[in-house]
């Protein structure tokens, strides 16, 4: 085990990586990064080899990329990776006690395991709706946008914004049905929220707060006060759920994800990362589970490295980081922006949409938001929140 | 063995992370905060934050070629 001239991870000669994107990719790598010589079978649901997803929503939904862009690696750095690469596999069960992943029909052994299988959209009752997480499902829909044909995303989250973005600036009629008061207010404040809605209104989107759907069908959408909304496509974007069915009765921890510690470890040997696990983030003290691409890449990594490192393993306690494109502008955030108790803006203002807003948790900093301004600006933020800085200290940050 | 850095600027997403991990490789354009490559020759030294550089990016826009 670690120690003296060991190879990294002694005593483990075979890891399965179950989940082919950002994050199982980014696991993959680590672990040659890190020389361990052994064999790393990478198991993948979706067909296609490893790709990227922020740009479904984006530069795909737009036609600006075609899928070739999206490929997280040319294939000649895949090829160096000497994987036994599985895809269009899906895991179908785990055996801990034999160290055992059922694929099927068939099944594979190994000494370390890591768990990214990320997560699959939530659909409402009804049929006819597009959903966005998959290529096929971004190919699917950007088929059915054409000018003048009349769109309705229900949830007005990061993922139905950036949708009704490129759809308006495509010359789709536009309804944003959000059943909030104000859209991404648990993820950003109300103030932010509002400013963001008031984006979309001005870009001659419908937003429509405070509904609820309760069933799509092909020609539009049924709301829960008896309203039917008529649209020609449906996307339906509210939330994900994690892909743990396959862990069910495996006797891992599951609670709306794959549940680890702060060395994002499930059990001995098993390890998750990206938007499937959730685990301790010490640097927040809350247990979270994030579903950005920066933390799939980041946890894959630290997932790796931890499981090779044994007894040496290292707390995974990044900063959180997201950013999403509207309209051309840009939003970015670093931190843990959910359930803070406080948000004030700190340069700029909401009215210019040009401003950095800070997050207060208890009498901590511990996020900041910033549309419209240069990215520089927000990194003394970043370093502040990474650093666990008091609120009454951050304010010496301020600039305006 | 030399490394060479190859950026495709236009999937760059002005996240910032490969300036965090390798500060003496890359920068960021002050108005929109696009990396700027600093050495596309990183040093042998260099070589494991070019690596965590490429590994980080949220945008797959850094791209080693080991020759």
């Amino acid at each position: 085990m670690p120690g003296g001239g060991d190879p990294p991870g002694g005593g483990v000669n075979r890891i399965v990586v179950v989940g082919a994107c950002a994050a199982g990719l980014s696991a993959a790598e680590a672990l040659r990064r890190e020389k361990f010589g052994g064999k790393i079978v990478l198991v993948g649901e979706e067909i296609d080899a490893p790709y990227d997803r922020p740009p479904l929503s984006k530069q795909i939904l737009a036609s600006q990329w075609e899928a070739e862009r999206l490929a997280l690696r040319p294939a000649e750095q895949i090829a160096a990776l000497e994987l036994d690469l599985r895809l269009g596999v899906r895991a179908t069960g785990l055996d801990l006690a034999s160290r055992t992943v059922l694929l099927g029909d068939s099944s594979v052994e190994y000494d370390g395991l890591i768990v990214a299988t990320g997560v699959r959209p939530r659909r409402l009752p009804g049929s006819g709706a597009h959903v966005l997480r998959t290529l096929a499902d971004a190919l699917a829909l950007r088929e059915r946008l054409k000018p003048g044909r009349r769109l309705a995303v229900v949830g007005a989250g990061f993922l139905g914004a950036e949708s009704a973005s490129v759809a308006r600036q495509l010359g789709c009629e536009v309804t944003l049905l959000e059943p909030a008061p104000v859209p991404l207010a648990q993820a950003v404040g109300v103030p932010v929220g509002e400013v963001l809605a008031q984006v979309h209104r001005d870009q001659g989107v419908c937003v429509r707060t405070g509904v609820t759907v309760t069933s799509t069908s092909p020609t539009g959408v049924q709301l829960g006060d008896g309203e039917f909304v008529t649209a020609d496509e449906v996307l339906v974007a509210v939330g994900s759920q994690p892909n743990t069915g396959w862990l069910e009765g495996s006797g891992l921890e599951l609670d709306d994800g794959l549940v680890c510690d702060e060395f994002s470890a499930a059990a001995p040997g098993v390890y998750g990362a990206g938007d499937v696990a959730r685990w301790h983030n010490p640097l927040f003290g809350v247990t979270m589970r994030v579903e950005h691409r920066t933390n799939a890449a980041e946890q894959g990594m630290a997932a790796a490295r931890n499981l090779l490192r044994g007894s040496d393993a290292r707390p995974f306690a990044p900063v959180p980081y997201f950013w999403s494109d509207q309209y051309g502008l840009k939003i970015q955030a670093h931190g843990y922006l959910r359930g803070h108790d406080a948000v004030e803006i700190v340069d700029g203002d909401l009215e210019s949409r040009r401003f950095m807003a800070a997050y207060r948790t208890g009498d901590r900093l511990t996020g900041v938001l910033s549309l419209g301004m240069p990215p520089k600006a927000i990194r003394p933020w970043r370093q502040a929140v990474a650093a666990g800085t008091a609120w009454s200290v951050s304010e010496t940050l301020t600039t305006r | 063995m030399s490394l060479k850095v190859e950026f495709d600027e236009p999937k760059c997403v002005a996240a910032g992370q490969c300036v965090m991990v390798a500060p003496d490789l890359f920068d960021q354009r002050d108005e929109d905060g696009v990396a700027i490559v600093l050495d596309d020759s990183p040093s042998p030294d260099q070589y494991d934050e070019a690596r965590e550089a490429a590994a980080v990016c949220p945008a797959a826009a850094i791209r080693l070629v080991e020759g």
